[in-house]
């Protein structure tokens, strides 16, 4: 590759400025889905693994044009461009989320497919994109501190209307992606108690619904008397203890509302299905030929592929359409299938390999800019590859979303091959100068 | 390591993918259960389909029987090269046919994938024949054998009913049918259908990623043999059963012939009914049998109700001695008809008067029954007509009117007879009286009767006050029937008041036309007929021939009811056709000085 020119005119080279790990991990990860797509296609569609009409081929069209243009991300575009940028099209992306609520077609149930021909993206998957950039803008300007009301509430517009606009296309999975902003926003300085506060009240509505009230009562009590007096512990301001009392009773009266609108949230803002999915993870409800069907089916298809796998091209239920989606959303139970547990982990070593450097890099930047987009790109991988998998083995209730580089889909693709590059790019840029 | 957010972060994100990995840990590895449920599904079930159940008729020979046919199975992705006309040659199908069906395989072939498709089914034993010869030729084809229904007596379709292949709807309301399974829709096949059907068996093969059959699971040692069907008999008599079709040919209604000392049914026609040729293959001819105005999937003998007409004197007259509200010696005036409320009346046609009860039956006067039913109504017993109207109805339901039999023959219809409210919500309470339902005592107006119940009612006469429930399986060494069969069921009137019925019904067949019985024509030498005509009035046309008869009178081996629709007076239909049935049953032939009626039956035509 003539990359000479380009060396020489830097101070750094190539090998210094790229983080080519990284590329390393992602290059294996697009090459892993591209086979398991085939592996799991290949017993209805027999055919060869670049046969354009088949799954696989498609895939290897899409890898291809994801190539060329992470490429001209990382090479040709200059890295100034992200920084310019992401007001005007995150403006945009909003307005087609909400543009596609109109237009699109139901699939499903949910609308959030542009149709143009032969091709169809969601706007949702490059929504991820443009929101970390805006992220990213809003919080590295001059005197930021999420601390002041004004920019904690611009933040929480930045991620909330999108989510929402999402929330508005029943693309339920997408939107909770954007949940994971919430880490971004704790590196920056969030208060840590938002996010125990998330985890407390996750744990009190699946209680509520498993138990009765009652126990959730108490549980929240326990937590809310546990984490006041550890606050309280060897202080001695009068007026500190005040105000620690005084949120303490705040979080607590909150809890007890979420507490007692359990019911009324999941049974009358869920929808249908989405309660169907819930009910049957927490095992309140067996729907062996719904819901359950698919995950039960995934988890035998995963649970039998064993410490080894059964090889390439061997498995017997994710090849015959027992396992729903199986090129797409539940990919994973062909890699666990075929591949066995040594296949899950290293698919699952390669996912937090490639946060790790994604974090560590971001660390190393000197430009909020960067840090901030790099964190929010880690947030999005870990999102999906938690709950995409989470899924297949029955920690999650089925949603939606796909696995990051893996999973059958142009659109998903490309959209993650975009997200980690511009990140490679800008951290590209800022290697150069120091 | 330094404690910074960063690192929490990375802590957390090492707690997260490690939950992920014990999870998948224990199912993949240490958990065994996942393991034997992925063999479960890699596990190819090959149904073996029983034989289904021989009917026979109840002297042994086969109504329904099993034959064989071919399904032609094709694998499309083991096609590899097809020479279209020569297939369609040895199929003796059309070129297009095969055509399309390759073009269908093309077209869903990533839907279809491995998997192996019906190309054509039930062909026959030659056509398969003339495949097996040249099989080698087209690869991907193979033949599979399948049990089809044969029927080697013309029993009739509405009668054996016929089987087809489980549809979505059944499925939903029988959770233990398959697709693909056969079940009876219809008749028998459908009153007997637990019976009948068998067990499935099956096969167990051991299949691999690409859906191909690697060997026996366990050498076979899993498997399952099919259990076939149970044999059943009828209480039919095939014979009898084609005589009755064969006199009704051409002719729109019922016959049905019960054996009094048993409840069992001879003979069931309901005409026009469907050919057993097309029973196999139901589904191609649905459309012309479901377009036929004359309905012919439409079993009269149990699903329709019509007004029994004059044989329901009969019942009137019994209810009437059984209230003390009339004696076998009243006689009463009849002039052509009965009068009531003014100038109405009721007409009747031209005989002796006045005349006792039996002469009344024997002629069949209306204006007797007007009589007796207003004695009824009116008696001074209870306090209002309506009071009185419902005892009647009680009595009437004792005789098996108004209310399903309990027959094991599918899709019973129970007719009707009215009660004193359903009077009251037309006319107001009090606001109607004997006048205003005077043609119940000639069986016209709000009654309505199966030819079924109808023929319960000829052997509940020849049993003199008792009936068994009119069924159509009998004992044998596979099945028992139910007891409720082998019950006797009273009606409220007594015994005794039935001989002098009994007697009317002998002189009405055997008393001499110039006497004025009505029935004569069903005088056979030696048997001992009894019997009732009936017109009974229809408001869709001419009127309806009803006749019921039972011989021979004191030992009575069978009863028959015959019911011809819009062909005039009982005397001149339905009476040939019940009394012929009841000769060839008792005597097996027809005696020559009746065989012009036979000849006017068979020749008669109405469509």
């Amino acid at each position: 590759m003539g990359y000479g020119s380009v060396r020489t005119s830097y101070d750094r080279g190539l090998k210094q400025t790229v983080d080519w790990r990284l590329i390393g991990c992602y290059l294996a990860l697009v090459l892993i889905g591209w086979v398991n797509i085939y592996a799991s296609i290949h017993s209805t569609e027999p055919s060869s693994i670049f046969d354009l009409g088949s799954r696989s081929g498609k895939q290897f069209l899409w890898i291809c044009i994801s190539l060329v243009v992470d490429f001209l991300v990382l090479f040709v575009l200059t890295a100034r461009f992200w920084e310019v940028i992401p007001a005007a099209s995150y403006l945009l992306v909003l307005f087609l989320l909400v543009l596609v609520i109109f237009v699109s077609k139901d699939v499903k149930g949910s609308h959030s497919w542009f149709e143009l021909g032969p091709v169809k993206f969601q706007p949702a998957e490059i929504s991820k994109i443009t929101t970390s950039l805006m992220l990213a803008l809003v919080m590295s300007r001059q005197g930021f501190r999420l601390s002041s009301a004004k920019d904690f509430l611009t933040v929480a517009a930045v991620i909330g209307i999108p989510m929402l606009a999402i929330l508005g296309e029943s693309e339920t999975g997408s939107a909770l992606v954007y949940v994971g902003y919430i880490f971004v926003l704790y590196r920056e300085g969030l208060s840590g108690w938002w996010l125990a506060f998330l985890g407390i009240a996750i744990l009190l509505f699946i209680l509520t619904l498993t138990t009765t009230w009652w126990i959730s009562l108490i549980v929240l009590g326990l937590l809310a008397a546990a984490c006041t007096l550890y606050c309280l512990h060897g202080s001695r301001s009068r007026n500190y203890r005040r105000r620690i009392i005084f949120r303490a009773l705040l979080a607590f009266a909150a809890g007890v509302v979420l507490i007692f609108a359990t019911d009324f949230i999941f049974n009358n803002v869920l929808q249908d299905h989405q309660r169907k999915r819930i009910e049957v993870l927490l095992g309140l409800k067996e729907d062996p030929s719904g819901v359950g069907y698919n995950v039960r089916q995934s988890m035998i298809a995963i649970g039998s592929g064993g410490l080894f796998g059964k090889g390439f091209l061997s498995g017997t239920q994710t090849s015959f359409g027992f396992v729903p989606e199986q090129s797409t959303d539940f990919i994973f139970c062909t890699i666990g299938e075929e591949w066995g547990f040594v296949g899950c982990l290293v698919v699952i070593l390669l996912y937090v390999y490639m946060i790790y450097r994604i974090i560590q890099d971001a660390e190393r930047c000197r430009g909020a800019f960067t840090r901030i987009y790099g964190y929010c790109v880690a947030a999005c991988m870990f999102m999906h590859l938690f709950i995409n998998i989470g899924m297949t083995i029955g920690l999650m209730p089925v949603i939606g979303i796909p696995l990051p580089m893996i999973s059958y889909g142009g659109s998903s693709l490309l959209a993650f091959s975009l997200l980690v590059f511009i990140f490679l790019a800008l951290h590209r840029q800022e290697c150069k100068y120091f | 390591m330094e404690v910074n957010r960063k690192n929490k972060l990375l802590l957390g994100l090492a707690a997260v993918a490690l939950v992920l990995l014990g999870k998948l840990f224990y199912i993949q590895v240490i958990d065994d259960s996942y393991k034997k449920d992925a063999s479960n599904n890699s596990m190819v079930y090959s149904v073996i389909y029983p034989p289904r159940g021989v009917i026979y008729d109840r002297n042994g020979e086969i109504l329904v029987g099993n034959s064989v046919c071919y399904d032609i199975l094709v694998t499309p992705r083991e096609v590899t090269s097809l020479d279209t006309v020569a297939l369609a040659h040895a199929l003796d199908t059309s070129v297009d046919f095969v055509r399309e069906k390759m073009q269908y395989y093309h077209k869903y072939r990533s839907r279809i994938g491995f998997q192996t498709q019906t190309f054509l089914k039930q062909v026959s034993v030659e056509t398969y024949i003339k495949f097996a010869e040249q099989e080698y030729l087209f690869p991907g084809f193979r033949a599979q054998v399948r049990s089809i229904r044969d029927y080697p007596f013309n029993a009739g379709g509405n009668l054996l009913g016929y089987i087809s292949e489980v549809d979505a709807d059944y499925l939903k309301t029988h959770p233990e049918y398959r697709s693909g399974d056969y079940v009876g829709r219809t008749g028998l096949e459908a009153a007997m259908e637990e019976q009948l059907r068998g067990e499935k068996g099956y096969h167990i093969f051991l299949r691999d990623s690409r859906n191909r059959v690697q060997s026996p699971y366990m050498d076979g040692s899993e498997d399952k043999s099919a259990v076939p069907g149970k044999d059943i008999v009828s209480t039919i008599d095939a014979h009898l059963q084609q005589y009755g079709q064969l006199l009704m040919e051409g002719k729109v209604g019922s016959v049905v012939a019960i054996e009094p000392s048993t409840g069992e049914i001879l003979a069931m026609v309901s005409s026009p009914g469907i050919d057993v040729d097309v029973l196999t293959d139901i589904g191609k001819h649905y459309k012309e049998i479901s377009s036929n105005p004359r309905k012919p999937m439409f079993n009269r003998t149990v699903m329709a109700s019509y007004p029994p007409g004059s044989v329901f004197k009969l019942v009137n007259g019994l209810i009437g001695m059984q209230e003390g509200v009339l004696k076998e010696t009243d006689s009463y005036p009849c002039y052509k008809g009965y009068y009531y409320s003014g100038n109405h009346k009721l007409g009747c046609h031209a005989h002796s008067s006045p005349l006792m009860l039996k002469d009344a039956i024997a002629t069949s006067c209306n204006g007797y029954f007007c009589y007796v039913l207003r004695n009824i109504l009116e008696n001074r017993k209870y306090s209002s007509t309506a009071e009185a109207l419902d005892k009647w109805r009680e009595y009437v339901l004792s005789f098996g009117f108004g209310r399903k039999l309990g027959s094991d023959f599918p899709s019973e219809l129970g007719g009707n007879i009215p009660t004193s409210s359903y009077y009251n919500k037309i006319y107001g309470k009090n606001r109607w009286r004997f006048q205003t339902v005077v043609s119940l005592s000639i069986g016209q107006g709000e009654i309505g009767a199966t030819p079924l119940q109808i023929a319960n009612l000829a052997a509940t006469m020849a049993n003199r006050g008792y009936w068994y429930i009119p069924h159509i399986v009998k004992d044998s060494e596979n099945y028992r029937i139910d007891d409720k069969y082998r019950e006797k069921n009273y009606t409220l009137v007594d015994t005794t008041y039935f001989e002098t019925a009994v007697e009317g019904m002998y002189m009405a067949v055997n008393g001499g036309g110039s006497a004025g019985g009505t029935a004569f024509a069903a005088a056979v030498e030696g048997l001992d007929v009894c019997g009732k005509t009936g017109t009974a009035q229809n408001p869709h046309g001419k009127d309806n021939s009803v006749f019921i008869c039972f011989a021979p009178k004191d030992d009575p081996k069978i009863a028959v009811a015959a019911y011809v629709e819009n062909a005039g007076f009982g005397a001149t239909w339905a009476l040939p056709v019940a009394s012929l049935m009841l000769e060839k049953y008792l005597t097996g032939e027809i005696s020559p000085k009746r065989k012009y009626l036979e000849d006017r039956m068979l020749n008669a035509k109405f469509f």
